[in-house]
């Protein structure tokens, strides 16, 4: 069991004392490391995978890849950490990863109780299901009496049990590991129904033999508004990372792209020009250095370029922007200003 | 022998000379050190909690667990149960696993054993090729193989497999079976058999107690099996057959009523004996082994029959060279059925040591938690097999 004896070895570097790289430095650490360690997932397709020659890529990894253009000036400087749902918290904690960027929901018991720190949304998302088309089943109300397959150690388990309660259903809960397993259990029929947010569903249905077989149900049972992580104790770095967030959508809302960003060093509106670091001095009160946005479009892009790249409807998965379009386009996705 | 110490002027000295006192004195800064090195661990840990802030408490153990179980065959349990519950129920399917597990292991390793010492070159080469092909692949892919096997090999529910009477089915949510329903006057066939029971145990004391006084042997097995039989069959009779079945039937998605072994369950039960069964059929060859061939000879030689030579002479000697490393057997299968998680089946370290640790973020708690159980149950195991090596030891008459 390699993710159990992960968890393990991490609750032991709790007991040895490694955990007392939780405290205040972790921009220094990560600048004399030279390498930014962000923990994400086993592989889950647009989000984070690696392709055929190992190089990670998706959607949290180009955050995280971005996190690291602000930080090193390069954004290949980075190192996975896989983790499952159940491994993700104790890693980031017992400081095996510098920052979490791995589809994980906002709750209070995980700011609270885990003793996280959230750093905004960068994605929207809702718990769907998944069916075969030959079952039959247009709504999710018709599902009492079958067998889900779940991912443990998510939000979702427990969204699941809250829906079937207080809809008088009853199922039979098919606990998984991680996202494959569970594929492979939906796959052999082990299960009727797979669930969990409706982008992993779109990312598993694209990755299943014929796609066109499954659907998923319109019911959209939680809130699962998805961001990045880090520990307590550092707020320096928790500033880092929730401005890496809002510069990709700031540059989005101004226009900024990968391309343009040059050219846009010569515009004259003053917030491009204070948020690529022509004027003010806002990267160096980061602690960084002061073209770090401008080093993270150029990189690695806005948010628009982020999600049209990796899971966007031009992709396998084919996801609208839905309510992570910007918020001048009617979704959520929303930037404090750079001032 | 003590050499006696050279005189010296300094008594530490003379002390550290000494050799059993040099003893005592190491003994000593052993354990001084040892409990230095627990004590800064545990300070630690608790100085770590604080920096993150996290308080070391058991309280989480009252609080609603929230999420389900899919497999509880003996507790009553909701996803508005606490914590502690869920912990009993993984506690429940990790000593039902483990049971199980160490019976099939047990006959399987016996088979296996003895096959391996036979005569026959194929039945003995079937079992050498069994062990070596088992005992050197980890346990963790048997248990995801079986577990593919059986999730892709056998039909969905709603094309299972009829084994019989359409009240048998197999699928790959489980292997549906009708489940006995017990009316009016069943608990007084229970108590029958309770008695028939009873009456076995005195009657092979009688008759062994015989045997040794006359030398008159009796057909022990066969009354006892009629005894077993006869007196709850008539009981049963009698109370005018007090027990009906709740056949399993295809409603929905799935089988409703009957019980149901489910994969997850036979995939880590077959996973884990076939496993151990490897180590056991070692252990009971090498027990056999053991017995010199002088002993059968001299059982051949009083008159005694080759079958009552094996149950007399062989095996009670056998059984004390194979009792012990058994044991160990029986621990590690236990412990292995950790691996439970890989495939969602619900024991201890999957509910506690997995979901609700997850849910919960105490890590350390749970992890205790999980340790202390697994360390009471093997010692449980160890003292039970240790009572028993006790009993079968050999008497010096």
């Amino acid at each position: 069991m390699r993710q159990k004896t992960t968890a393990v070895l991490s609750a032991a570097a709790l007991v040895l004392g490694m955990a007392g790289t939780a405290q205040a430095g972790t921009l220094e650490d990560v600048q004399s490391r030279g390498v930014l360690r962000c923990v994400v997932s086993t592989g889950i397709a647009g989000f984070a995978q690696p392709d055929a020659s190992g190089v990670w890529g998706g959607f949290d990894i180009d955050f995280c890849r971005a996190t690291a253009a602000a930080v090193l000036g390069d954004a290949g400087k980075i190192e996975a950490v896989t983790s499952t749902g159940k491994t993700r918290f104790t890693k980031l904690n017992a400081g095996e990863g510098d920052v979490l960027w791995r589809n994980t929901t906002i709750t209070f018991s995980r700011d609270v109780g885990v003793k996280l720190r959230f750093h905004g949304v960068n994605y929207y998302d809702g718990q769907g299901f998944m069916v075969k088309k030959s079952l039959g089943v247009s709504s999710a109300s018709e599902l009492d009496g079958a067998s889900v397959c779940i991912q443990t150690g998510t939000t979702t388990e427990l969204n699941l049990a809250d829906y079937f309660s207080s809809n008088g259903m009853k199922y039979e809960p098919v606990t998984i590991e991680t996202n494959d397993e569970a594929r492979q259990n939906y796959e052999g029929d082990r299960c009727d129904v797979y669930t969990t947010d409706a982008s992993g569903l779109a990312s598993t249905r694209s990755a299943l033999p014929d796609p066109d077989a499954h659907m998923v149900l319109p019911e959209i049972i939680s809130k699962e508004p998805l961001g990045p992580a880090t520990r307590h104790g550092d707020d320096q770095w928790s500033d880092i990372v929730t401005w890496v967030l809002n510069a990709t959508i700031t540059a989005e809302e101004l226009g900024v792209t990968s391309s343009n960003v040059d050219e846009m060093k010569g515009s004259n509106n003053p917030e491009v020009r204070r948020l690529l670091g022509v004027d003010g001095s806002q990267g160096s009160e980061l602690g960084l250095s002061n073209d770090w946005a401008y080093q993270i479009i150029k990189q690695v892009g806005n948010y628009g370029e982020i999600f049209e790249r990796n899971i966007g409807v031009n992709t396998p998965l084919g996801i609208a922007r839905g309510l992570n379009a910007l918020w001048t386009d009617g979704g959520l996705i929303y930037s404090p200003p750079f001032r | 022998m003590i050499q006696p110490a050279p005189s010296t002027s300094n008594p530490l000295l003379r002390l550290w000379r000494n050799q059993e006192s040099r003893g005592v004195i190491i003994q000593i800064l052993t354990m001084v050190v040892l409990f230095a090195f627990m004590a800064a661990i545990a300070r630690n840990v608790v100085i770590n909690l604080e920096a993150v802030g996290k308080e070391f408490s058991f309280g989480f153990l009252l609080w609603p667990a929230a999420y389900d179980i899919g497999f509880s065959p003996f507790l009553e349990y909701t996803n508005q149960s606490t914590h502690l519950r869920a912990a009993v129920v993984g506690l429940l399917n990790t000593l039902l696993v483990a049971f199980w597990g160490c019976i099939l292991a047990t006959m399987l390793g016996f088979i296996l054993g003895i096959m391996r010492l036979s005569s026959n070159w194929l039945v003995s080469k079937i079992s050498y090729v069994y062990v070596e092909f088992l005992r050197n692949v980890p346990i963790l892919i048997h248990i995801l193989a079986i577990y593919s096997i059986v999730v892709t090999l056998l039909p969905p529910a709603k094309k299972a497999i009829n084994v019989g009477a359409d009240a048998f089915f197999l699928s790959n949510r489980g292997f549906y079976v009708p489940s006995p329903v017990f009316e009016d006057g069943a608990t007084f066939v229970g108590i029958v058999i309770l008695i028939s029971i009873t009456l076995v145990f005195f009657f092979k004391r009688w008759a062994h107690r015989t045997q040794d006084e006359t030398g008159k042997i009796y057909p022990v097995l066969w009354i006892s099996i009629a005894i077993l039989i006869a007196l709850p069959g008539i009981a049963f009779l009698a109370t005018g057959a007090p027990l009906s079945w709740d056949i399993p039937v295809l409603k929905g998605f799935n089988f409703k009523g009957g019980m149901a072994i489910k994969p997850e369950f036979l995939a880590l039960w077959l996973g884990l004996s076939m496993y151990t069964a490897c180590f056991i059929a070692e252990i009971v060859r090498a027990g056999i082994v053991a017995v010199s061939h002088g002993q059968s000879e001299a059982a051949f030689a009083l008159g005694l029959r080759p079958n009552r030579t094996l149950q007399l002479i062989i095996i009670p000697q056998a059984l004390r060279v194979i009792v012990p490393p058994l044991c160990s057997q029986y621990l590690n299968l236990t412990k292995n059925s950790s691996l439970a998680i890989a495939i969602g089946y619900m024991d201890i370290t999957a509910t506690l040591g997995g979901i609700s640790l997850m849910q919960t973020g105490k890590e350390m708690e749970t992890m205790l938690i999980v340790m202390g159980v697994y360390l009471l149950i093997s010692l449980l195991i160890s003292a039970f097999m240790n009572w028993f090596n006790h009993r079968i030891k050999l008497t010096e008459r």
